[in-house]
Parts: structure tokens; C-alpha cells; sequence
């Protein structure tokens, strides 16, 4: 059962030569294989660069220069960047792109000694709460194939649930780490913004994305997030600070951690089986000794507006360069410029991409301008404000991840609206550029259910270590979901 | 500069220009790729230029220093948190879909120039704005049927645009100001000018009205006009042409106008008529760059001597004539060759004149820039020097000059040496070469001595004759009065 | 908020999006939704708020200007759609 194990725990089998890289990646990629058809999590599996990056790793570890991740199978979302390997973003317009250079993210993994099993599946430029919107198919939940894994990381999220890696990047513009890793059972953190380096990062939404990795455990999250966070000259926006050791206060004493619950995220629509389970997760930390009391973010109401402003007026931008000139979809004999440009665009992105891409262009456009995006970066602030004051208060803000566990497939494709509320607990730290993480906090049913916890400004290592010391206290982390079939 | 152009009685000229200056600096804007000119099409495109998914700006650090001793210079208010917008638009030679620039803060704001115009006086031209941005790359519509061909190389190199105030009211007016910014940009090293190159290129704004109207009539904007003499004649033709569609009763359309210098016309550009609505918004991978007063006072500390101090400092040190001043501080390359050529040569007005008249005038026959000229300051310098010492005359001077331009010795000394050019001095050496000259021509002297003293001439060309022209004419003329009056 | 067809045409030309006369309507629904979802925020007061286009309030690092690129034309070139002697090639546009 080594799909099973934590990163902690195959490093020590891979130390101990229980196992080699090279027989842990086959047999990933063998479960992959029986798989792959099922859930959709892949959208390309890097076979034979996985073999030949397992076989270097048993090789660094006889030498005694095995990194710190080495021979740890993972995967990559798509829209990391991977030198000589398709990029899609989930979109026909990057089917036939094969990156000419790759992320920061995958250099340092790679550095590390990770091994990349594949590309996962995600909704098409990250855009979407339910991987329904990606060119390549729909992506299953493991605990219930007629639900949605979430999105738009739900290959990432599906692929560590199910066992089809042991670890996976994902990218959080609005929720998109922490939504899937909720309706998955796993664990997801989207650090402070800039934490990360976006380079090599397809961008939706400049000024929210950020990367992070999706894992069974907040221990493995810590080992991950070290070797992906730091600073990168070649993105203006990641920050100089230097990294803490992430493992180190793993496992301090939460006793005293001052915890606020938003009043606003326990407010109406919040599914009651939701709330229980949060509330039971509470009563877990308060027992651990952390201090609970209530803390109120009025503006965060506004956050769902904002957001769906502000990253379509920045993704109607981001998505101008897909003009079918340089790389990319361009359409069948084209009669001049303009067709060339409105077919290869019109044939090549999904109906939520262009819609995003229509929304931003408004807001943007002359005389909507101030009442739209003006005004949508004013609130931003006023979010941003609401969680200064409340960190003079407490250490962490707690809530759900997600208002109900996984919906259906098809569920909420017809209402647009619906689906945007998905991400109504988890945008505001976007908007702000807070670090969140979410771990599994419970079961609905048969449907696992997600904890948020929010931290000050890189105030990760504090997020890392309240979520380790509640895994350390439950089991919810190691579910796995039933294996269907032989 | 010609002519100013035909003015219909009755009308008023209202001019703006704004100027497109190509940095000098080594890399782009936001990349590291090489901004030489006239490398193989896109083989100094980078991932940044082509806008490769996943890629991200960082700015190059050399601009600020430019952009702000530019706004010194010209008096301007420098921004002191600089930020980059987006200007959405689509076109082939624009790689991301929107070129990063600066619509809100732009870097300089404000200052003034003083145009010398043809009649003497100056006139003070007021400037707008000057601001960063990325220049895009280039198009050619004739080197393949029925296809344009980008090259993206000039994408991302650096400009600055200086935007000016419709403060000119000829085609002269506005050549002065776009020769007087050329003059400090070069002077500044703000960029190398080089307008074959397309490092400087104006876009002219042209409207006129009745003259004593107050409102400004309907402009055309004519772009990318890079030499000063297509300036005057896009400047000039639009004068005319829309002179003629008022007259004739039509209106002026607002229309961006393209000059043919085969055709000597503006026309209309087709292309970029479909709707403009540039959608400017803050660029989201770039932070805002503070710039303080100390760097600032740094940059004006590392600022040259400008046009115009180096023009007063001319006439009163060297003791130069105004004519001379202006033209050897017209650009800083020959102010700097002069002042080398006056301090090896040791006359300043002899420098002048040997500079002004004899190297530029055969730099202009040739054609050639005074960065090909085969003879050094030092070199000219020292013909001055031996000008001055009496070892050769002006005349002998322009054959060692011609020599050293033909790289027939290396130095004024070695050639004269070479070639016996010394001029022959002394009364023992000359004497009995003019009491020769006197006895072989008895009724010349004879004529002389009774009056006819014009003579003295024929005696001089004599002597010259006979001595190759080394003699020193002074000497020789008063030998010959001393030998005849006799 | 009501998005007109002409809006709908407008922003669709800037965006170089085809949007066919069958979805116009569908496309116009879901635009006035999601503008309706947004225009709660109009309620906000904001006066004398800085508009925040980064969560950071931090400030740029810079670049040294140093030549780090190299020429990599054929690796970029081999994903293009159409190149001919170095040159990216679009139907010909009539400036």
C-alpha cells in the first residue's frame, strides 16, 4: 500500500532501501495506468522522464547527494511550465504547446529530487470550481464518481486521494488549492501571495494566483512548500524573505494559538452537516489548548463581487497573447488578420474562458471603468483592512473551505452564479494575499469535508503546525477513498 | 530645414509632437535579451518578448537613471513611485495583446525647452509628460505574398516617450524641438539617436484653425516619422492638405496618417481604425518602484554638461565666435573631439576652424560620421600644433591633414619628417634662395624698385616655387622688401 | 444591469472573440447575471479609498542590464503555427 504513505514515510522506506526510486515511480505509474481512464486526473503522463528522473535519484542517493524530495513521485498541474512537455492550461488552445521552458516551481522540485509523473487535469486556465471546464474531460471525485473533485486543481487533489502520486502542485486564484483539496480529503495550502515564484505559471489572474502543493498531511505540505517557496529574480512580485524551516515548528505547541472564527463564514448558506463538522474540528483545537473567540470581517462579503472583477479584467489581458500567431491553436485558412485572430480565439477557448474574457473586457472598457474595476480594487483594500484588525486580535482565522462538500457532475453547470458562491469562504485571502490551508476536518457522509485556516502574512510555518497538531489528534487525513474494481 | 511651409493667410498651425526615444541600454526593458541593432529576425526574441505563457516582466534597473536625467534636464517633476499600466490592444507586432507603459504616473511630468529658430530668438516649448514603455516589434508586408512577417526583436527594447505641449506652429517650429530633443538625448546618453536605426521616431499631431479662434480645429496624428526632413514634409503636406479641405468646405477626420516619403504624402492607416479602447489598467506582475530624493540628487550629480551650458562655456573659454560654439556643442561627440583637438593642438580658435572647416567639411564630403573619421583629435591636434609652432603653413597643413586621413603616417610629425615638409625658416637658409630669385629676374626688380610694389607677390610665389612651399610666407615677404628696398 | 446586443458586440470586438448571432442572447443573460452578482458591491462606501492593485505593499526589485538570453529562435519557432526564414507570418495586413 505505498500509495498510502506520506512523503515523510517513503523517504524513510526509500532511505532505509525498502524500496528504490525507481520501483516506487512503477509502481505509480502502474496505478496510473489502471487509473488513469477512470478518474481523468492526468492530463499527459511523463512516463519515461519519470523512469529516467527515478533511476537518477537511486542513483544520487548511492552517492549520498540525494535531495530532499528525491525519488518522491509527483505530479504537476498543467499549468506549470514543463520543458519538452505539453503545457495545456486544460485548454485546446495549448493542446499542441510543448513549453520551451519550465516553471521555477518544477526547476526546484526537480532540483529537490522530485519525480514528475505527469500533468494533471484542471479547469481550462484555472478557471472554474468543479473541473468541468476542461477540454480534456471531466475529472471524477474518488470518494463519489458522480461528484466533482473541485477545482479548477481537481486533478491535482484527485490524483492524491486516489493514490495516483504522492504529492501534486495546484495554483490558487479564488480557492482553487483548497476547495479541491476539501472535496478530495486532502491537504492544500495557497501560501502568502508572492511566496512562490509564478514564473512558468500560466497566468489567470496575476495579482491572485499563487502556487502551492497539494498532500496527504500538513507535515508533507511543510516538506513541500520548503523547496517550492522563496524568492525568484525573474518575478517582480515574489517576496525576498527568507524562508523559515517549515518542519521545525511542526511540532510545537499550539497552547495559547489565539483562533477566530469569522462570524460571516458561519452566516447563511453554510450546509449544516458542514458546520457540525467544523465546529467539531474547533472543539479538537480548543482541547489542544489554542484560545477561540470570535472576529468579524464585514467587507468580506464583498469579496465574491470583487473577485469576479478583478481577475476577469486581469485574465481578459493575460489571455490576449492566445492569438494564434506565435504558439498555440490557430484556425484553417484564415481570410485576413482579424478572422485569423476572432476564429483561433473563438474555436480554441472553452464558453467560462471567453465569458471571463467578455466580463473583463467591460469592466475595463471606457466609462465603466471607475464603478467597475475602480471600484472592486477600493473594496479589495477595505477586505485587506478587515484582516489587518482582526490579526491584532488573533493568529488564525478559522472557517469552512467550502460551503458544502462535492456536488454533483453537472450539478451547477447550468448556474454560473451558484458555482461562484463555491468560493465565497475562500477568495477574501486571495484578494489580500494571506496564506490558507485546508486540511480534512470530517466526514459528510460518504464526502469528505474541509477546515480553513487562515494566516498573517507569511505566517505559514503557524498555519503548517496548527494543521500538524490536528492531524496529529485525528484520522480524517488518512481516509483513503474506496478502490473501485480489480 | 528649408522652407517654412506655404502658410494660407488666415490660418493658424497648432503642432504636438511626441517622440519615441529608443534607450541605450544593453537588454530590454523587461528581459534580458540584447537590444543590438540588425541581428537575424526574432534571434533576439527571448520567452519575455514573444509572451510565452508563464513568462513575467522584471524591469531593467538602467532606465530609471535615463528617463530621470531627461526630466531634469528639461526642468521636469520626476515621479517619485513609478508604476507600469496595461494598453490593451491586438496586433501581430504586439506579442502579449497590451504593451506595458505608463498612462497614470508617468516618470517625468512636466519641463520646458528653449528652440533656437531660424531667426535667432528662442522659443520655449512645454512638455507634457515623458513616460517607459516597451516598443513593439516590426512588421513587413512585402517580402512574402499575400503575408506580413513579424520580427519581434525591437519588441521590449526600451522607449521614452516625450510627449510635448501643441506648442509649435510650423513645420520649422517643430523640427527645431525634434532636433533639440535629439541633441539631449544623445548628450545624456539617454539613447544613441541613431535615427537610421529608428532610435528616435516622432508621431506629429496636426491641426489648424482660422487664425484669433481659441479652439483648437480637428488633428491627425502622423506617425512613426523618423528623419527630421520627412518630419517637415509629413508636417508640411498635412499643413496643406488640410488647409485645402477646409477651404474647399470639408471637415477634418481625427485619423492616424501614415508618411510615404516615395510618395511624399501622408495617408490614412487602415489597420489600427478598428475600435481603440485601450482598457488601461495597473500591470499586476509589476510592483511600484520608489524613487527617492537621494537617487535622484544621484543621478543629477552623474548627469554631463548640457547643450546649452557647454555652448557658453565654449564662447568664454576656448574664445569662440558664437557661429563656432554652436556648431561644435551641436552634438557632444564633436564637442569632446574639439576640446581634445584645442587641448594637444594648444590654440582653441585654430582647433575651431581646422574642426569646423577642414574635418567636417570632409567628413561631409564623404559622407561619413565623425565616429568613422580616420583622424583622431589627437592627431588634428597636433597638425595644430605644428601650425602654430611655424614648422608647417595652413597650406602645407592640409597635405599632412590629407596624409594622415589616407593613413599614410601616424602622426602630423612622422609624415612632415617623411616628406621634407618642414617649412624652411631662418634668413641662413632663406636668404640666399631669395638673392637667387632677385638676380634672376633683373627687370622685375628693377619695376619694383621704381614703384610698382605689387611685384612683391611675384617675388613671394617665386620663392615659394622654388622651396616647395616650406618657406614661412611672413618671413619670405620680409626678406624680399629687406633685399630689394636695399 | 441590462447588456445590450451592442455592448455585447463591442466588448466581443476588443476581446477578438466570434460570437455567433444563435448565442448572442445566452451571452447577454449571462453577462447582466454576473453584473448583477457584482453590482451589490456598488453599495460600499468608498470615498477616499486608495485602490489596491497588489496585495503586497512592497515595491519593485530591479534588473541588472546584463545580456542573460540567448538566441533560441528554432526551439520558440517549432511550436509556431506558420515561420518562414526566421519570420512569424500572419495574413497580410494592409497598413
Amino acid at each position: 500500500m505505498l500509495h498510502k504513505r506520506t512523503i515523510t514515510e517513503l523517504r524513510t522506506g526509500l532511505q532505509k532501501g525498502e524500496f528504490s526510486a525507481e520501483e516506487l515511480t512503477l509502481y505509480y505509474l502502474e496505478r496510473i495506468e489502471g487509473n488513469a481512464r477512470e478518474l481523468n486526473a492526468y492530463i499527459t503522463v511523463t512516463a519515461d522522464i519519470a523512469m529516467e528522473q527515478a533511476r537518477r535519484s537511486d542513483r544520487d542517493r548511492g552517492k549520498g547527494v540525494a535531495g530532499p524530495l528525491s525519488g518522491i513521485p509527483i505530479a504537476y498541474k498543467d499549468i506549470f511550465c514543463t520543458e519538452g512537455v505539453r503545457t495545456s492550461a486544460g485548454s485546446l488552445m495549448l493542446d499542441k504547446f510543448i513549453a520551451p521552458y519550465s516553471a521555477t516551481v518544477v526547476e526546484k522540485l526537480s532540483g529537490a529530487g522530485a519525480v514528475m509523473l505527469g500533468k494533471t487535469n484542471m479547469d481550462e486556465f484555472a478557471m472554474g470550481s468543479s473541473n468541468e471546464n476542461s477540454h480534456y474531460g471531466h475529472v471524477l471525485n474518488p470518494w463519489d464518481k458522480e461528484r466533482v473533485p473541485g477545482g479548477s486543481s481537481g486533478g491535482s487533489a484527485a490524483a492524491v486521494a486516489a493514490g495516483l502520486c504522492a504529492a501534486a502542485t495546484g495554483t490558487d486564484t479564488g480557492g482553487s488549492i483548497r476547495q479541491p483539496a476539501s472535496f478530495c480529503g486532502v491537504t492544500g495550502i495557497k501560501p502568502t501571495y508572492g511566496r512562490i515564484s509564478r514564473w512558468g505559471i500560466i497566468a489567470y489572474a496575476s495579482s491572485l494566483d499563487q502556487a502551492g502543493p497539494i498532500t496527504r498531511t500538513a507535515e508533507d505540505a511543510a516538506l513541500m512548500l520548503q523547496v517550492m517557496a522563496g524568492h525568484d529574480a525573474k518575478d517582480s512580485t515574489s517576496i525576498a524573505t527568507e524562508v523559515p524551516d517549515y518542519t521545525r515548528t511542526l511540532g510545537d505547541s499550539i497552547k495559547g494559538q489565539r483562533i477566530g472564527l469569522c462570524r460571516e463564514y458561519f452566516e447563511e448558506g453554510l450546509d449544516g452537516a458542514t458546520e457540525k463538522i467544523i465546529m467539531e474540528a474547533v472543539a479538537v483545537l480548543e482541547s489542544l489548548g489554542a484560545i477561540i473567540s470570535e472576529v468579524t470581517l464585514p467587507n468580506t462579503r464583498h469579496a465574491i463581487p470583487a473577485y469576479y472583477i478583478i481577475a476577469p479584467a486581469e485574465c481578459s489581458a493575460n489571455l490576449s497573447r492566445y492569438d494564434g500567431v506565435r504558439y498555440g491553436y490557430r484556425c484553417e485558412n484564415p481570410t485576413d488578420l482579424q478572422d485569423l485572430y476572432k476564429r483561433s480565439r473563438s474555436e480554441a477557448l472553452g464558453e467560462e474562458v471567453k465569458q471571463r474574457i467578455l466580463v473583463g473586457t467591460f469592466v475595463l472598457s471606457a466609462g465603466y471603468y471607475d464603478a467597475y474595476y475602480r471600484k472592486a480594487q477600493q473594496v479589495r483594500r477595505l477586505i485587506k483592512n478587515d484582516f489587518v484588525e482582526a490579526f491584532k486580535e488573533v493568529d488564525i482565522l478559522l472557517s469552512p473551505t467550502a460551503p458544502a462538500p462535492a456536488f454533483r457532475i453537472g450539478e451547477k453547470s447550468g448556474d454560473q452564479i451558484a458555482m461562484y458562491l463555491q468560493d465565497i469562504y475562500t477568495i477574501a485571502s486571495n484578494l489580500a494575499g494571506l496564506p490558507a490551508i485546508s486540511i480534512p476536518a470530517g466526514m459528510n457522509g460518504q464526502l469528505p469535508t474541509g477546515l480553513q485556516l487562515i494566516g498573517n502574512y507569511l505566517d505559514e510555518a503557524r498555519l503548517l503546525n496548527v494543521a500538524h497538531q490536528f492531524q496529529l489528534q485525528t484520522n480524517w487525513h488518512r481516509l483513503s477513498p474506496p478502490e473501485g474494481g480489480p | 530645414m528649408t522652407s517654412s511651409p506655404r502658410q494660407e493667410a488666415g490660418w493658424e498651425v497648432v503642432i504636438g509632437l511626441e517622440i519615441h526615444v529608443q534607450l541605450s541600454t544593453n537588454t530590454k526593458i523587461f528581459s534580458g535579451a540584447s537590444t543590438k541593432f540588425g541581428a537575424p529576425p526574432n534571434s533576439q526574441a527571448c520567452a519575455i518578448d514573444l509572451g510565452m505563457p508563464g513568462v513575467l516582466p522584471v524591469v531593467n534597473e538602467q532606465v530609471y537613471p535615463k528617463a530621470i536625467a531627461f526630466g531634469l534636464a528639461v526642468g521636469a517633476n520626476i515621479e517619485t513611485c513609478s508604476v507600469f499600466d496595461r494598453k490593451n490592444y491586438f496586433y501581430p507586432d504586439l506579442p502579449k495583446g497590451y504593451q506595458i507603459t505608463q498612462m497614470n504616473y508617468p516618470i517625468v511630468r512636466g519641463g520646458q525647452v528653449d528652440i533656437l529658430l531660424e531667426s535667432g530668438e528662442t522659443k520655449t516649448i512645454c512638455i507634457t509628460r515623458a513616460h517607459l514603455e516597451e516598443d513593439a516589434g516590426k512588421s513587413l508586408h512585402e517580402d512574402f505574398p499575400g503575408m506580413t512577417a513579424i520580427d519581434l526583436n525591437r519588441a521590449g527594447t526600451p522607449l521614452l516617450e516625450i510627449v510635448s505641449e501643441p506648442d509649435m506652429n510650423s513645420a520649422a517650429e517643430a523640427v527645431a524641438y525634434a532636433k533639440h530633443i535629439h541633441q539631449l538625448v544623445t548628450y545624456l546618453d539617454v539613447s544613441d539617436g541613431d535615427m537610421s536605426q529608428g532610435s528616435l521616431r516622432c508621431d506629429a499631431n496636426v491641426s489648424i484653425r482660422r487664425t484669433g479662434d481659441s479652439d483648437l480645429g480637428t488633428r491627425t496624428e502622423t506617425k512613426n516619422v523618423n528623419s527630421f526632413r520627412y518630419l517637415e514634409r509629413a508636417i508640411t503636406y498635412e499643413i496643406e492638405r488640410q488647409i485645402a479641405i477646409l477651404e474647399g468646405g470639408g471637415r477634418i477626420i481625427q485619423e492616424t496618417r501614415l508618411y510615404d516619403p516615395v510618395r511624399d504624402e501622408t495617408r490614412p492607416m487602415r489597420s489600427k481604425e478598428t475600435a481603440t479602447d485601450y482598457r488601461y489598467f495597473p500591470e499586476p506582475d509589476l510592483l511600484p518602484v520608489l524613487i527617492d530624493q537621494a537617487y535622484i540628487q544621484a543621478v543629477r550629480e552623474s548627469m554631463p554638461e548640457l547643450p546649452v551650458a557647454k555652448r557658453v562655456r565654449f564662447e568664454k573659454e576656448y574664445d569662440l565666435s558664437a557661429a563656432d560654439a554652436i556648431v561644435l556643442t551641436s552634438n557632444v561627440q564633436l564637442a569632446n573631439y574639439f576640446e581634445r583637438v584645442a587641448a594637444t593642438g594648444g590654440d582653441s580658435r585654430l582647433a575651431a576652424n581646422w574642426v569646423r572647416v577642414e574635418l567636417l567639411g570632409k567628413l561631409n564630403r564623404e559622407g561619413m560620421e565623425l565616429d568613422d573619421a580616420p583622424v583622431s583629435a589627437e592627431q588634428l591636434g597636433s597638425i595644430v600644433t605644428r601650425i602654430r609652432d611655424n614648422t608647417i603653413s595652413g597650406k602645407i597643413a592640409k597635405t599632412v591633414f590629407d596624409g594622415l586621413w589616407s593613413g599614410q603616417a601616424s602622426s602630423a610629425d612622422d609624415f612632415i619628417k617623411s616628406h621634407g615638409l618642414e617649412q624652411v625658416s631662418g634668413a641662413d637658409e632663406l636668404e640666399p634662395i631669395v638673392t637667387a630669385i632677385i638676380a634672376a629676374n633683373p627687370s622685375q626688380a628693377k619695376q619694383y624698385r621704381s614703384g610698382k610694389t605689387k611685384l612683391l607677390g611675384f617675388f613671394v610665389g617665386q620663392v615659394m616655387k622654388e622651396t616647395q612651399g616650406k618657406a614661412n610666407p611672413q618671413q619670405v615677404n620680409d626678406l624680399i622688401k629687406k633685399l630689394l628696398d636695399n | 444591469m441590462k447588456v445590450t446586443k451592442e455592448v455585447v458586440e463591442r466588448i466581443a470586438e476588443l476581446a477578438q472573440l466570434q460570437i455567433p448571432n444563435r448565442e448572442l442572447d445566452a451571452v447577454m443573460e449571462k453577462m447582466g447575471r454576473i453584473l448583477d452578482l457584482v453590482e451589490e458591491m456598488q453599495s460600499v462606501q468608498t470615498t477616499g479609498v486608495e485602490p489596491m492593485a497588489n496585495p503586497l505593499d512592497a515595491t519593485q526589485t530591479l534588473r541588472p542590464d546584463t545580456i542573460t538570453e540567448k538566441n533560441q529562435r528554432r526551439l520558440y519557432q517549432e511550436i509556431a503555427p506558420d515561420t518562414r526564414d526566421g519570420y512569424y507570418l500572419v495574413p497580410r495586413v494592409i497598413e
